[in-house]
């Protein structure tokens, strides 16, 4: 079962809502690939949330550290410049919702889903990088002259029987 | 009469998206209290009464099911109306949240209005001077 097409979907679907609902923001549809986990080093903020069931993965978010402060300014009422403990609490729960609204839209095709607390780093310079080796979906969605980038990876455990493509 | 309600989540910006929206929805509320998750939340209400709780239900340390199950098994604390906040959106925990008692829940990401409906019938609006 091929679910990529579905976490594309779901991902502009979520993100979409959560901006318009939580932020106020009106995003585009955003601009989707399909990418291998070898990313360049990167400078700013990362969000990552585990799913588990069925299938297991990672959804994640990626952000320059003013486009951070810009959502947490959004979504709180804020008016911060700096990435602190209320900006990264923020792009932890903007995840939360971005990535639950995922899970919860794929649990119509693989079964119940579980999300982990979400995980937040922030720094220059450095690599994320996945255990396994499953392409993840990616969208980038262009906000105010920045990008915010939404990835999510999932994968059936071995041994569990495929049911047909989708 | 004037409600004091409890906020459980552990995201503190959720919290604080709360607290807002809850000033905002013309409900007659005095204190608006706050808890990390169910155990800080139970440790809350040993000290103070509340009306209404508002609880997320994926928490680390003890997470919304579990702190509405102690709720409902409370002869204290079983008359609190409990609505959940949160991302599930699958059958399996707001099924589990409605056996347990829950009062209702709204869905993750949420409008100010969604909240206000499911207030009503359980605060009282603010009486005009």
């Amino acid at each position: 079962m091929n679910l990529q097409p579905q976490i594309m979907d779901s991902i502009r679907r979520s993100a979409i809502s959560v901006f318009s609902t939580m932020l106020g923001v009106e995003l585009g549809p955003g601009e989707a690939s399909i990418e291998h986990s070898t990313p360049d080093a990167i400078d700013g903020v990362a969000s990552f949330i585990g799913v588990a069931g069925a299938w297991a993965g990672t959804g994640s978010v990626f952000c320059s550290p003013d486009l951070a402060c810009r959502v947490c300014n959004r979504m709180l009422m804020t008016d911060n410049s700096e990435v602190n403990e209320e900006v990264l609490d923020a792009v932890a729960e903007l995840t939360n919702m971005i990535v639950g609204s995922v899970k919860n839209d794929l649990e119509a095709h693989v079964g119940v889903l579980g999300l982990s607390i979400p995980t937040v780093v922030f720094g220059r310079n450095f690599r994320t990088k996945s255990a396994g080796t499953t392409d993840w979906v990616v969208v980038r969605f262009p906000w105010e002259g920045e990008t915010l980038l939404v990835k999510m990876c999932m994968a059936a455990h071995t041994g569990h029987v495929e049911g047909p493509d989708l | 009469m004037e409600s004091d309600v409890l906020v459980v989540d552990d995201s503190a910006a959720i919290r604080k998206i709360l607290q807002r929206v809850l000033r905002q929805t013309g409900m007659s509320i005095r204190t608006i209290l706050e808890a990390g998750d169910g155990l800080e939340a139970l440790n809350v209400l040993k000290a103070q009464k509340v009306d209404l709780i508002l609880s997320d239900i994926n928490m680390p340390k003890m997470d919304g099911l579990q702190l509405l199950a102690s709720l409902k098994a409370s002869p204290q604390l079983r008359h609190i109306p409990v609505i959940m906040i949160t991302t599930e959106g699958g059958a399996t925990k707001v099924g589990e949240a409605v056996r347990l008692g829950a009062s209702g829940y709204v869905r993750k990401p949420f409008t100010a209005d969604e909240i206000k409906e499911k207030l009503a019938g359980i605060l009282e609006p603010v009486r005009p001077l």
